[in-house]
Parts: structure tokens; C-alpha cells; sequence
């Protein structure tokens, strides 16, 4: 590696013209950091162009947004919870005590020039951030990009989807307004419901009685150190796991398991995916212009005493609510204590739930596939059934709970009672998954049929022909080899068999229970209720032939 | 050749895996077999591969683009000069808005959708869209790298001798494991102890109800049937440094209700001439409870849907707390102004381990 | 013609169609439905609002109220609830109720000003209640208005939400929007607690704040009222931003994302 840079460097010195400024820079910043080797492998980078790829850019791009608004609102937000009066240009608030922490959020909005923009811009791209997250989440997962060599990135992208979560929630609390308090004080709430420590967690986090004078300022550390620390580390590691990985692709003419076809990084990708970055931004900054998102300034600075309707978290906290809102009101005695199983059981075992059935997916269908190769061909969602089916399920439980977050805000919109929802919400929690689980699979399973009669039998044109004796067909076009080939050139899996439980001696085999379980669910998946053949190619020649 | 890459080191003993695919060999595979994969088809050109007036017209959009955004940025600059930050212009149909918002955040936008679109557009039309194959590698390692990689990692696990000496295994362990200790002692002045704070409120036997609203103390001719007050207790003003903390467990919710519709005999035995006085903190996670429905007099906490019944000891109707609003023993004093007989009798605010 | 049946069986041909239907649906709904009933009540109006106080009592409110007022299983006594009970039930349209419902919504208002002046007058012969405010008692104007936010954080948001713009209370119950209400109305709700809303009497909820709070819901929730930051959302909060952020924000960018991956368009496609 040395004696190679230095003989290129001595050919260039010995060379008749000094080579290019920009080459010579190069030239240095490789002998002490040997960008040369790591340009060689990534600066024509292959990336496969496709819309659903682009999702976790939008993701990225406003992360790097929320950084850089919210190292501006630094500059001027003070966490601080001591109480002043307020004596600012607005004047609903003239005379209103307030923490510090709401009176400078009142002065970036109204004293700043340009900070309610920002502010803005800070607080709608950490809406769309989440909800970019969790579309490029589901573009995964639908696709089975999560497969091997990809699930430590799969657990790389969920862990970025909760910090998300905690780092909004904090941010959100910090200007200290009545709504946001109303959240902290349900925080305080969900805390002191922890057996045993519970208490104790509770004083130790608001230094005292809550509110405390505090939890602004510590939850400002977290918010701008602690947590996006850890996430930027996390986005780094899942970069550099998609550019070792390359990314996946959709099979078609040419594109394989085992190569990626598209346009280099450079310069097409560096110039699309960057030129996003700014389209993004852009998008953003308008839509920072033209709609305004929580105007702390008709909310009012936080009082314990004080509540408003519609008191709501963001959207990517809305169905831990709608799990509280809808739990019932159980608690029980334990040996003289009180165990609140009401907040308990909706915020320590069913929100970890939730989270953790969507993270554990990928693991589960490894183990039931038992397939240990590497697979780069993303799968259309209707060739995994299952899988889709448990993904739609899934969505369908995580929008359940966010509809009985809302609950009071779709009881005002659309006449109903508030009471009605939530037993909705309670029904629909056990019912709903279930019900779309299966209908969702029913419907791959009837686009597989689609796919295996179009390639056997052609596309329908539309076009009806009359034939001499009268009877009229509807013409089918035959696919061209290159459809032909990408509607068949998913993989098929067979169940697992565990095979006789007596060998050949008449002994008993031991199968284990995981094992029985794992052929069952084999079954589900791969049996004959699970997909559709693909069609072969005898198929495909016999029907061609009765044609002819 | 197959639908995987990578070493079947862990080839797995099912047979459920699907057959690999077979590569296409030429057109003779492509006769068999119809779903082959015929390779990539032919590269297109587009038409500014072909006319380079269509060319020159892509270059003009972007070169125009990127010239927009430039007008955009000067446009920014101007609109931070030129426009005062409490003016208020009306815009339909989006309402009466900062203009100075307005303006900085559509100049910012186009400026930066501008470099955007422009660059996209570029990359779209001009630069060479013809499709690159790439051939992957498999992540794992090949056996031979593997093999020495483990002997090298046996080798200095031997050199290190830890696991003949094990009194410095054992040893180290501890540390490491002890150290953390300290960092966890560290956190203990986060916060004192909870004792009985949750336990006690500001209320105390004679202490007055004073209006929330007036600040003034409370007649029991003030509060009509139907009519609802909040109160604090006297003495606890807004300036006081631990008004909030006081505020939180205090805050009282008085209605009036007809005495002979209290169904509940101690709500009977504390109230005044039916005036009833309940905490006003949710028993659930501890909103401010207050919608008061006079006619049927529930009362609704607005975060959770929580519903209790005021004139049966606030008992829970519908919703996720767990028990009744606590509620405070009122009587009226000799001046005639209403008055606590005492503390609450229980913890107010949500439940918690040691409630009890 | 030809083309159009050639793309029938376009796969998003299905999709196009439901599109129209439903546009088509929509825009037949919103030309005739709401037209019929407004004419309607028009004409009921036409047909009511003569005599005067007894007469207009006796003819309109009678069958639910009974004769003198003292209330049937259909409506509640009248006795005693005053002259600015009347003026903001029939005022706001809400009496003469139509169906029974968890609550008697909004409406047009059925009688005049002078009509309504004269059943109010009728109603407080039968006892003593709260009269009909003055002018000065609730007109916005010179009010303190910061004072007037802190008094409806602490009187009125928790149903009404931060600027007034209504939500929901049990089984189908709700807080009505504040925004297109009278300051008279305003100051009568508060007065007599209409319906499942409590009354905030003189003692505990003095004129002054009365009038420093219509003053707030004025200034925060009218057509005039200032939102810097541009449109409002309905004012609703997190939902409202959260759907936005999803359906426009998101919506928006994977627009552009579809923009920046496709293939541009090849010279020879016809």
C-alpha cells in the first residue's frame, strides 16, 4: 500500500506537468487517510432507482433539518423554569406568569426575527421525521428487506424509531405550555404507577413534587445531547450498513440476487439523493410558512390546576394514548399496596408490545423459513402472504390505538359519543388485527392467482373478437419474456416436515415442542392455504402448445 | 448461480428451501425454458441523448432553476430587511399571518427547492441514465479467513493466560462490574425522597376556600345549583416559589348540588348545604378533572375520558382511573365563609405503590 | 372512444372509476342536500313569528314547557331561569328545540329579535332570574384580554378547548365552537349554564371577568383573529398537525420521491 502511493507519487513528481490542484489535494488527503481505496469501492456505488427507496432519505434529510433548526433554537431558548411575568410584544400573555422556558419560546416566536420559522420548521420535520420513519419501516418490511444479511440494520432503523419517539416527547415538553405539561404531568402519572420504585423514580426525575423547578432543564439535556448522541451514532452504523450491504432491488430482467443494477453514486445519486436533501428542505420551509404548528402562545404557560380538551401528544406518541385512554380503570390491592394496573399494564407491557411484535417479525420468519442465505431481491408484498398479512395486521393495531388517542376529536367531527369509540377501540384492538390478517392474505393470495393467470394465459386486452362460428373471445396477449420472467422469479419455500415421529425400529423420535410449533406455522406460511404455486414451465409449455 | 450468494456454511437440514434458479445460457435456455431471465434490455436513449437542442433546453431549466433560487436567497435577505416581525397581513385562504414568516419561509423554500429541482433535472436529463450492473459479494468470510481468525483469537486468548489464572479473571470481573456503582450513587441527590409528600396537601382544618377567579375567600351564597368554582387554599398565592408543586395536589372543583340527590352518605356528611368540594386532580394520571355536566353532574377528565359521579362520592363511571376524587370535608366558619375541616383523607392524584 | 376502451382494463383503470363516482357523489350531495333544509326552515320561521310574549309562549314552547311554564316530562320549569336564559336559548336558535338527541344543537335562529325580546319578558314574569346583559357588560372592546386567557385556562378550556373551538363530553355530548357566537350569547352561557354547561354566577365569576373572557375568545377565536404562524389547522392541536404532517407533509415529499426515481421519459416510447 506505502511503497504503491509513494512510486505513484514520485511518477507524478517525475511527471512533465504538476498534475491538477484538485488531484494534488487528493493526493495529500490519501497518504494520510487513503481516501482512495474507500473512493474506489463507493464513488460508483450502484443504487437501484425506485420511488419506496427514497423513504428513508426523506427520513434522513429531515433528521439532518431537526439538527440544524435545532441547533439555531438553542441559541435563543433558555431551560429554565424559573417564573417571570411576561411583558413581550403579545399581548394576550401581557402580565401572565410564566416560566422562563415559555417566555423565551414566546420571544422566539415574536421577538426573533425568523424564529418562528425555524421553530416551525424544527417542529413539522420532526413530525414528518417519525412519520417518514415508519413508511420507510413498512417499505421494509412489506418488501422483506429485513432479511439476512439485513436484521441487525432492521434492529439498527427500530431502535432509531423509538429514540425518535422519546426525543420528540421531550422536545415537545420543553416550552413548558399547558399542553405539553398536561403530557409531563401524564409522564408523572405513568411513573408513580411503577410498583415499588415508582415513587421514588417520580421524585428523583422532577427533583421533587412534580412539576418541580427541574424537569425543563433535564429534559433539555436529553433532548439535545443524550438522545440525538445515540441516534446519530445509530444513523451512522445503518448507513454504513446499506452501503456494505448495497441495497436491495426489485427482481426484473438483468437484476439478480447476486448483483445490483442502477445508477452510480456519482454522479447521478449525488446528484438525486442531494438534490433531495434540498427538495425536502424546501417542501418543509414552505410548509413552515404557510401552517402553523403549535402556537404556544394560545396555550399558555403550564399550570397543575389547568387543562384543556384535545390535550394530545404528537402524532407518534398517540397510540401509547389511545392504549390508556381506552385500558379499564383496574387496580387492585397487593398485600396493602396498590398495584394501577389501569396505567401499568397499557404503558409497561402493551406499548413495549406493540413495538416489540413489529421489531421480533424478522427474527420469527427466519426461524420458520430456516433459511440461512443471503437475499437481496426484494419480495413483492403479495408473494408473502403472511407476511403481509401480519404487517397490514399490525398497522391496522398500531392506527387502532391512535384512532382511541383521538378519540374525542372523531366524537366531536363526526357526532358520535366519546363512550362509544373507546368500546370500539376495546373491541377493535382483539378483532381488528385478526380480521384484516385475513383478509389481507386473501387478497395476495388472489393477486398470486392474478400473476399465475397471466403468465399462462396472457394479459386480457379488452379487445372481444368475434370468431367465424359466431362465440366472442376476449383477445389474451402473451407476456414478453422479460414480464414473463419477473412475475415468476420469487422464491418458493416448501413446509417443513418433521417427519414420521417413529423411525424405521418403530422407536419414538423426540420432537420438540419448538419444532411442532415451527412445522405448524411452516405449514400456515408455505402449505397449500399459504400461497399459490407459481406456475412451471411445463405448465407454461403444455397450455402454449393446446394454443397452437 | 443461484438465488443466493454467500457461503452455505450453515446450509440448513430442511429441504423447504426453494430449488435455486437456473442463469440463462443464451437464446437455446431461453427456448426452454420461458422464464428465464432474459438480461437487461437494451438501453434506451432519451431525447436529449439524441437532440442536443432538447440538450440545451435541459440545460436552460436547470440553469434557470438554479438562477431561481439565487433571486429566492436575495429575496430571503430582503424579506428578514424589509418586513417588521409584528406585521400581520391577512392571506386567503390561510388567515391573517406574519408576513415576515410568510415570507422567509416561501423564499427559503423555493431557494432550496430550486437547488433541488434543479439538480434532480440534471441528473434526470443530462447525465448518462444508462443502467450499471454491480456484482455483489457475499458479507461472510471465505472458510480460510474464518480458520485463521479464530486461531489467532485462541492464540492471544492463550497468551493472556485468563483462563489458567483465574483469581485475575475473577478479580477483574468484580471491578468492572463494582465500578458503575458509583455512577449510580451519583444519581441519588436527583431528587429527596418521597416519604409522605404525596400524602399531604395544603389544606388543613379551618383553612379558607379561596376563589380560583376573584381571589377572595368563598360564601356558600355564591355557589348557585348548577354552577361550578374552582378554589385554592388561602394563603397559597401565584408567586409563591412552590405555588405549582402546591397547586398540583390543591386544587379543589366545588359544585352545588340539591341535598336530597347525594346518594352517598359520607359526600352528605362532608358537604354544606349540598356544596360538595372534590379534588380537582384526576385519580388516573392526574389532569385537572372539570367538565362538569351539571344537569347529569358527571365530571369528564378531558385527557383520559375518565367520568365520575358527584353525587355518589365521585365514584368512577366509565374510563381508566382507578378510584373516586377525593374529597375535602367543608363546613362553614362563624364569619360565614366556607371553610376545610381538615387535609384530604386520602392521597390525591394518581395512585401509586404505597397508597395503600 | 376506441382508446378509452382499450384502457378499461388498465390496472388503475378500477381505481379512476372510483374516483369519479365518488367525486361525482360528493358534489350531487353538496348541490342538493343542504339547500332543501335551509329553505324549510325559512318558511317555518315565516309561518311562526307573529304574536307576541303569551301568545308566542302558548303556540311555541307550551307543549314541551307546559301552559305557564312549570315545566312537562318534555322540557324543564322555566320558572325562574330569567329573562338571559331565554334570550340565549331561542337567541342561538337552540329553542325551539326540534328532535330529541344527547343535545339540542345550534341553529338558525326561529324568531326575531323583538320576538325573542318579548318571550324573554314573558318568561322572567314567572320568577325572578338572571336578566338580559347590557351592552357594557359584555362588549369586548377595552377589556383586559391576557386576563381574560388566564380565566378561560382556568373556566372554560378544559371542555372548550385553548382558543374556544369546542369538544366532546360523555355518550355524545359536547362543548360547543366558540368562535361565530355573539358576546351577548357568550355572556348568557356563562350566566345561566345552558343545558349540561355549569352557570359561573356573579359570586364566583365576577361582570369583569365575564367580559375579560368574551374579550379573550374574541381576540383568539373570530374571523379576525391573528395566527402568525400561518393557518390554523382548526385550531385542534396534535391530531390535526399529526394528519397533516402524514397526508400533505409526507404526502408531498413522496410526490417529489416519485418525481426524483422515475425513468425519464426514452425518445422512441410512442
Amino acid at each position: 500500500m506505502s511503497t504503491a502511493t509513494e512510486t505513484r507519487g514520485s511518477a507524478a513528481a517525475e511527471g512533465k506537468k504538476k498534475a491538477p490542484a484538485g488531484e494534488r489535494v487528493a493526493d495529500w488527503a490519501d497518504g494520510r487517510l487513503g481516501i482512495y481505496s474507500l473512493a474506489k469501492a463507493n464513488m460508483r456505488k450502484i443504487f437501484p432507482d425506485h420511488w419506496s427507496f427514497m423513504l428513508g432519505e426523506v427520513a434522513l434529510y429531515s433528521f439532518i433539518i431537526i439538527i440544524l433548526t435545532g441547533v439555531y433554537l438553542t441559541l435563543f431558548f433558555h431551560p429554565s423554569m424559573n417564573e417571570v411575568e411576561y411583558h413581550g410584544p403579545y399581548t394576550p400573555m401581557q402580565g401572565v406568569q410564566m416560566s422562563e422556558a415559555f417566555k423565551s419560546t414566546l420571544d422566539i416566536s415574536f421577538d426573533v426575527r425568523g424564529g418562528l420559522l425555524v421553530r416551525q420548521i424544527h417542529h413539522w420535520a420532526a413530525l414528518i421525521f417519525l412519520a417518514a420513519m415508519f413508511v420507510h419501516m413498512m417499505r421494509v418490511f412489506f418488501t422483506g428487506a429485513f432479511r439476512k444479511p439485513r436484521e441487525i440494520n432492521w434492529v439498527f432503523g427500530f431502535l432509531l424509531f423509538v429514540l425518535g419517539m422519546f426525543t420528540g416527547f421531550t422536545g415537545y415538553s420543553l416550552p413548558d405550555d399547558l399542553l405539553s405539561g398536561t403530557g409531563v404531568r401524564f409522564m408523572e402519572g405513568a411513573v408513580l404507577s411503577v410498583p415499588i420504585v415508582g415513587t421514588y423514580l417520580s421524585m428523583f426525575l422532577f427533583g421533587g413534587e412534580f412539576p418541580g423547578d427541574d424537569f425543563v432543564a433535564r429534559f433539555y439535556s436529553i433532548h439535545i445531547l443524550v438522545l440525538p448522541g445515540i441516534m446519530l451514532g445509530l444513523l451512522v452504523a445503518h448507513l454504513i450498513l446499506v452501503f456494505y450491504h448495497k441495497h436491495t432491488q426489485f427482481a426484473g430482467p438483468g437484476r439478480k440476487n447476486s448483483n445490483v443494477v442502477g445508477m452510480p453514486l456519482l454522479p447521478v445519486y449525488m446528484a438525486k439523493a442531494g438534490g433531495f436533501f434540498f427538495l425536502v428542505f424546501g417542501v418543509i420551509a414552505a410548509i413552515a410558512a404557510l401552517f402553523t404548528i403549535n402556537p404556544i402562545w394560545v396555550l399558555g404557560p403550564y399550570r397543575p390546576d389547568q387543562v384543556s380538551t384535545n390535550a394530545q401528544p404528537d402524532w407518534y406518541m398517540g397510540f401509547s394514548e389511545g392504549l390508556v385512554r381506552v385500558m379499564p380503570g383496574w387496580e387492585v390491592d397487593f398485600l396493602g399496596h396498590t398495584l394501577v394496573l389501569g396505567v401499568a399494564i397499557p404503558l409497561m407491557i402493551l406499548f413495549p408490545l406493540v413495538l416489540v411484535a413489529i421489531a421480533v417479525y424478522p427474527f420469527i420468519e427466519a426461524w420458520v423459513t430456516g433459511d440461512k442465505r443471503e437475499h437481496h431481491i426484494a419480495d413483492r408484498p403479495r408473494n408473502a402472504p403472511t407476511r403481509t398479512a401480519f404487517g397490514a395486521a399490525w398497522i391496522s393495531w398500531y392506527f387502532v390505538c391512535l384512532v382511541g388517542g383521538g378519540n374525542d376529536l372523531w366524537a366531536t367531527h363526526f357526532h358520535l359519543s366519546i363512550n362509544a369509540i373507546t368500546w370500539f377501540v376495546r373491541i377493535a384492538f382483539f378483532v381488528l388485527p385478526v380480521l384484516v390478517f385475513w383478509v389481507t392474505r386473501r387478497i395476495c393470495l388472489g393477486l398470486q392467482r392474478k400473476d399465475r393467470e397471466k403468465v399462462l394465459h396472457g394479459r386480457e386486452t379488452g379487445t372481444i373478437k368475434r370468431l367465424p362460428h359466431g362465440e366472442f373471445v376476449e383477445i389474451h396477449e402473451p407476456l414478453s419474456q422479460e414480464q414473463l420472467h419477473t412475475l415468476t422469479a420469487h422464491d418458493q419455500y416448501e413446509p417443513v416436515e418433521i417427519g414420521p415421529l417413529k423411525d424405521e425400529n418403530g422407536v419414538e423420535r423426540k420432537v420438540s415442542r419448538g419444532q411442532k410449533l415451527r412445522a405448524k406455522l411452516s405449514k400456515g406460511y408455505y402449505g397449500e392455504s399459504g400461497q399459490i404455486p407459481k406456475p412451471t414451465r411445463e405448465e407454461y409449455h403444455e397450455l402454449e402448445s393446446g394454443h397452437h | 448461480m443461484s438465488s443466493q450468494t454467500g457461503p452455505d456454511e450453515n446450509v440448513s437440514d430442511d429441504e423447504n428451501l426453494p430449488a435455486a434458479q437456473e442463469e440463462s445460457h443464451g437464446a437455446e435456455v431461453v427456448e426452454a425454458d420461458p422464464f428465464a431471465d432474459p438480461g437487461l434490455p437494451p438501453h434506451e436513449h432519451r431525447i436529449q441523448d439524441i437532440d442536443e437542442r432538447a440538450a440545451k433546453r435541459s440545460e436552460r431549466t436547470v440553469a434557470l432553476l438554479f438562477t431561481l433560487s439565487m433571486l429566492a436567497t436575495v429575496g430571503f435577505i430582503a424579506s428578514f430587511v424589509a418586513f417588521p416581525i409584528d406585521e400581520i397581513i391577512y392571506v386567503w385562504p390561510l388567515g391573517h399571518i406574519s408576513s415576515l414568516n410568510l415570507a422567509l419561509g416561501l423564499t427559503l423554500g423555493v431557494a432550496l427547492f430550486c437547488i433541488g429541482a434543479g439538480a434532480v433535472h440534471w441528473a434526470r436529463t443530462l447525465m448518462s441514465d444508462e443502467e450499471m450492473v454491480d456484482e455483489r459479494h457475499p458479507v461472510a468470510a471465505s472458510p480460510e479467513v474464518r480458520e485463521k481468525v479464530i486461531s489467532d483469537f485462541k492464540q492471544g486468548a492463550k497468551e493472556s493466560a485468563l483462563g489458567r489464572r483465574k483469581l485475575i479473571r475473577n478479580t477483574m470481573f468484580g471491578a468492572v462490574a463494582l465500578v458503575p456503582l458509583s455512577g449510580i450513587v451519583l444519581l441519588r441527590d436527583l431528587g429527596p425522597l418521597p416519604k409522605d409528600k404525596l400524602r399531604h396537601t395544603a389544606w388543613k382544618k379551618g383553612k379558607l376556600l379561596v376563589n380560583e377567579n376573584t381571589n377572595e375567600p368563598l360564601r356558600p351564597e355564591d355557589i348557585a345549583v348548577g354552577s361550578l368554582t374552582f378554589a385554592k387554599p388561602e394563603g397559597l398565592e401565584e408567586e409563591d416559589h412552590h405555588f405549582q408543586e402546591e397547586i398540583a395536589k390543591a386544587a379543589l372543583m366545588i359544585v352545588r348540588l340539591e341535598p336530597n340527590d347525594i346518594k352517598d352518605k359520607r359526600e352528605l356528611d362532608w358537604s354544606h348545604e349540598g356544596i360538595v368540594a372534590f379534588s380537582k386532580i384526576c385519580t388516573h394520571v392526574g389532569c385537572p378533572v372539570s367538565l362538569y355536566e351539571q344537569q347529569t353532574h358527571h365530571v369528564l377528565c378531558p385527557c383520559h375520558q375518565s367520568t365520575f359521579d358527584l353525587t355518589d362520592g365521585a365514584r368512577v363511571l366509565f374510563g381508566p382511573a382507578g378510584h373516586p376524587l377525593p374529597q375535602l370535608n367543608i363546613s362553614v366558619n362563624k364569619d360565614g365563609y366556607l371553610e376545610a375541616q381538615g387535609d384530604f383523607a386520602e392521597p390525591v392524584g394518581p395512585a401509586f405503590w404505597e397508597r395503600g | 372512444m376506441k382508446k378509452l376502451s382499450a384502457r378499461r382494463r388498465h390496472p388503475l383503470a378500477a381505481l379512476v372509476v372510483l374516483l369519479f363516482a365518488l367525486a361525482a357523489t360528493g358534489g350531487l350531495y353538496t348541490a342538493f342536500a343542504p339547500a332543501g333544509e335551509a329553505k324549510a326552515e325559512q318558511e317555518s320561521s315565516k309561518s311562526l313569528a307573529i304574536e307576541e310574549g303569551k301568545k308566542l309562549f302558548a303556540t311555541g314552547c307550551s307543549s314541551c314547557h307546559g301552559t305557564g311554564g312549570q315545566g312537562t316530562s318534555d322540557g324543564p320549569s322555566l320558572v325562574g331561569v330569567g329573562a338571559a336564559a331565554v334570550d340565549f336559548q331561542v337567541g342561538t336558535g337552540r329553542m325551539p328545540a326540534q328532535q330529541p338527541g344527547a343535545q339540542v344543537p345550534k341553529k338558525p335562529k326561529v324568531y326575531s329579535q323583538d320576538e325573542i325580546n318579548q318571550l324573554a319578558a314573558y318568561v322572567a314574569s314567572l320568577g325572578s332570574g338572571p336578566a338580559k346583559p347590557t351592552k357594557d357588560m359584555y362588549d369586548p372592546a377595552g377589556a383586559d384580554v391576557a386576563r381574560g386567557g388566564e380565566l378561560f385556562r382556568t373556566n372554560c378550556a378544559q371542555c372548550h378547548n385553548f382558543t374556544g373551538e369546542g369538544g366532546a363530553l360523555t355518550h355524545g355530548k359536547y362543548a360547543p365552537d366558540l368562535g361565530d357566537v355573539d358576546p351577548k350569547h357568550i355572556y348568557e352561557a356563562m350566566q345561566t349554564g345552558p343545558q349540561n354547561m355549569p352557570s359561573f354566577t356573579d359570586g364566583a365569576l365576577p361582570e369583569k371577568d365575564k367580559r375579560d373572557i368574551v374579550a379573550y375568545v374574541k381576540t383568539v377565536n373570530s374571523d379576525n383573529s391573528e395566527s402568525p404562524g400561518g393557518f390554523k389547522l382548526g385550531g385542534f392541536g396534535p391530531v390535526a398537525e399529526g394528519m397533516f404532517a402524514w397526508i400533505f407533509g409526507l404526502g408531498a415529499l413522496i410526490a417529489v420521491a416519485v418525481w426524483v426515481a422515475a425513468r425519464t421519459a426514452k425518445a422512441k416510447k410512442s
